[in-house]
């Protein structure tokens, strides 16, 4: 149970991190100054539990890896994120659909984290984190809504952003042995358990932006064991030229 | 005419007896203009500047030092906002401004057109260049523009932090590893001249100061400011171990000053013309940003119309 444990934890983790680097690229290219500070925002939520989780992450698993070690040391096939969460950022359009996706599915999966007695280190960061991802599920949702019935263009953009990002949601409820064993443990219940809460609000979103939620079966996966999209290398390059440049240093 | 003149000494004594003037209150034209010209000059410099620091958020060496960064540049941002938000009072929009900015019209501080080419350039802006900023700031809490001072007061808050993580940065690099040391070192010989232009052409030649002077929308001259901040400056470079790069740098028992080399004003007047390093790519930087955003601005815009629309007939329905 300690392998599973600390191998969860490390998607949790890596989820957040991944997500706050490819926001953190927005930083000074924002649409207006309000946004910009916003994305920001999100982003700066996201590191700071990526930061707590990882810690606890390197802490279970009990070979002296701090958070640093974990983000900057590891190769594209060790992380753990959902593919969803790597893909870059494209228009605007592109990343507010992608990040309402997630944030419909992280308060769900912090909701669940929070309110467990079995893991309680992991209830308390789940109980900071679920304040902020409920604040940015809000603004991704409103989002989704002004553009999706804002302009032509806008809904054109946003329903393509929507056709393009949709096939990656599915993974995010698979489930393994790992999440079998968290379920059995009663830190969370299985991946799977949150598809019907998750594909009704993201319905009720869509259908007051005016946008059509997509047939697609299509099964886009491979994240949670290491089988990431070609983007992922790329990002990890830049995230960590300095630490691999100089390793050993104290910044 | 004459009542004009009454206003023009009505304000003029305000000004005197250290009262703030206010956006509704009478003043004239040239104070007005040059308000505008300053604090609109002071945001653009907010916004500009977070693209140099900016360039190494998603290389930041720990988790740690990546949190504080983006924090430190949403915090530009934010002051940017502000500093929009005073000149709005004085009667012109952001829209206006940006568009100032966007076309070359409007100036920003000339520090943001130095590349940051290593990690110890986050430091190095931190500490001096976030160090002369607050020289030159800290007074501009008390000018007499009441709407500008309350700004200041909440962005030198922030700037003092600033200066301390960028100090805290150098401080690390300097017990660091010898090519740690070494970046820092380097990162210094970059900034250190840039940042003493920061504070304006000298006195002699500065044609905005003596009006701005007598208005008490600036406090002290270019060059006090200036010698303040290399006085407090070099002891910390001591500190750290670092060679200021100036040969003519000493230390003058008679003044109780430092004493320093004469600054290359026309490297100054090559970056500020649009010819430094980067001029080029800041501002296409920016322009891109504002017009990739054009669809979502416009979008929102069509959006809050929807809205109220839909709201105003309901309520005519009921």
């Amino acid at each position: 149970m300690a392998d599973q444990q600390h191998e969860w934890i490390l998607r949790l983790g890596d989820d957040a991190l991944v997500l706050a680097q490819r926001l953190s690229e927005w930083c000074s290219h924002g649409p207006a100054l309000e946004e910009d500070i916003a994305l920001s925002n999100i982003a700066l939520d996201l590191l700071g539990q990526a930061r707590a989780l990882l810690t606890l992450a390197g802490q279970r698993e009990g070979q002296g890896r701090d958070e640093d070690a974990l983000a900057y040391f590891r190769t594209d096939r060790e992380f753990r994120n959902a593919l969803l969460v790597e893909l870059p950022n494209g228009h605007f359009g592109d990343t507010i659909v992608r990040q309402m996706l997630f944030d419909q599915f992280a308060v769900l999966r912090y909701e669940a984290l929070a309110s467990q007695t079995v893991d309680l280190e992991l209830a308390a960061i789940a109980a900071k984190a679920l304040k902020e991802v409920r604040y940015h599920a809000a603004h991704s949702a409103q989002w989704v809504v002004r553009l999706g019935d804002g302009t032509e263009e806008s809904h054109q953009r946003v329903q393509e952003s929507l056709n393009v990002l949709w096939p990656y949601t599915a993974e995010l409820f698979e489930d393994d042995a790992v999440s079998q064993a968290c379920a059995e443990a009663g830190v969370l219940p299985l991946n799977g358990s949150f598809t019907a809460r998750w594909t009704e609000q993201v319905r009720a979103i869509l259908d007051e932006a005016t946008l059509t939620c997509p047939e697609s079966t299509a099964l886009l996966t491979g994240g949670r064991s290491g089988k990431h999209t070609e983007h992922l290398s790329y990002m990890l390059a830049e995230m960590q030229v300095i630490q691999r440049t100089y390793p050993g240093a104290e910044w | 005419m004459t009542q004009e003149m009454d206003l023009n000494q009505r304000f003029e004594a305000y000004i005197a007896s250290d009262q703030k003037i206010e956006a509704k209150d009478w003043m004239p034209d040239a104070y007005r203009k040059t308000l505008i010209r300053q604090i609109s000059q002071h945001a653009h410099s907010e916004i500009i500047g977070m693209q140099p620091e900016g360039n190494w958020i998603t290389r930041a060496p720990s988790l740690k030092r990546k949190s504080i960064l983006l924090a430190k540049v949403q915090d530009e941002a934010g002051h940017g906002l502000y500093l929009y938000s005073a000149a709005e009072t004085l009667g012109i929009t952001r829209d206006e401004m940006l568009d100032a900015l966007h076309t070359g019209k409007a100036k920003y501080s000339s520090i943001f057109n130095y590349p940051t080419l290593t990690w110890a350039d986050m430091g190095a802006i931190g500490w001096l260049v976030d160090g002369a900023a607050i020289m030159n700031q800290v007074p501009l809490c008390k000018c007499s523009y009441g709407p500008y001072a309350r700004a200041m007061v909440r962005v030198c808050k922030e700037e003092s932090f600033h200066q301390r993580q960028g100090f805290q940065i150098m401080l690390n690099l300097s017990n660091g590893t010898p090519e740690q040391k070494e970046m820092a070192q380097d990162a210094l010989n970059r900034w250190w001249w840039p940042s003493l232009m920061m504070f304006g052409p000298n006195d002699a030649s500065s044609k905005h100061s003596e009006q701005s002077m007598r208005w008490k929308i600036k406090r002290f001259s270019n060059d006090e400011l200036r010698q303040r901040f290399v006085d407090m400056t070099v002891p910390q470079a001591e500190l750290l171990g670092l060679t200021v790069p100036d040969p003519d740098l000493k230390w003058n028992e008679a003044t109780g000053h430092y004493d320093f080399g004469p600054i290359d004003w026309s490297e100054f007047e090559q970056v500020v013309a649009g010819n430094g390093p980067c001029n080029r790519e800041r501002i296409e930087t920016r322009v891109a940003a504002h017009e990739n955003g054009a669809w979502v601005r416009d979008a929102a815009a069509a959006y809050a119309e929807k809205s109220a629309e839909r709201a105003s007939s309901q309520t005519s329905a009921a």
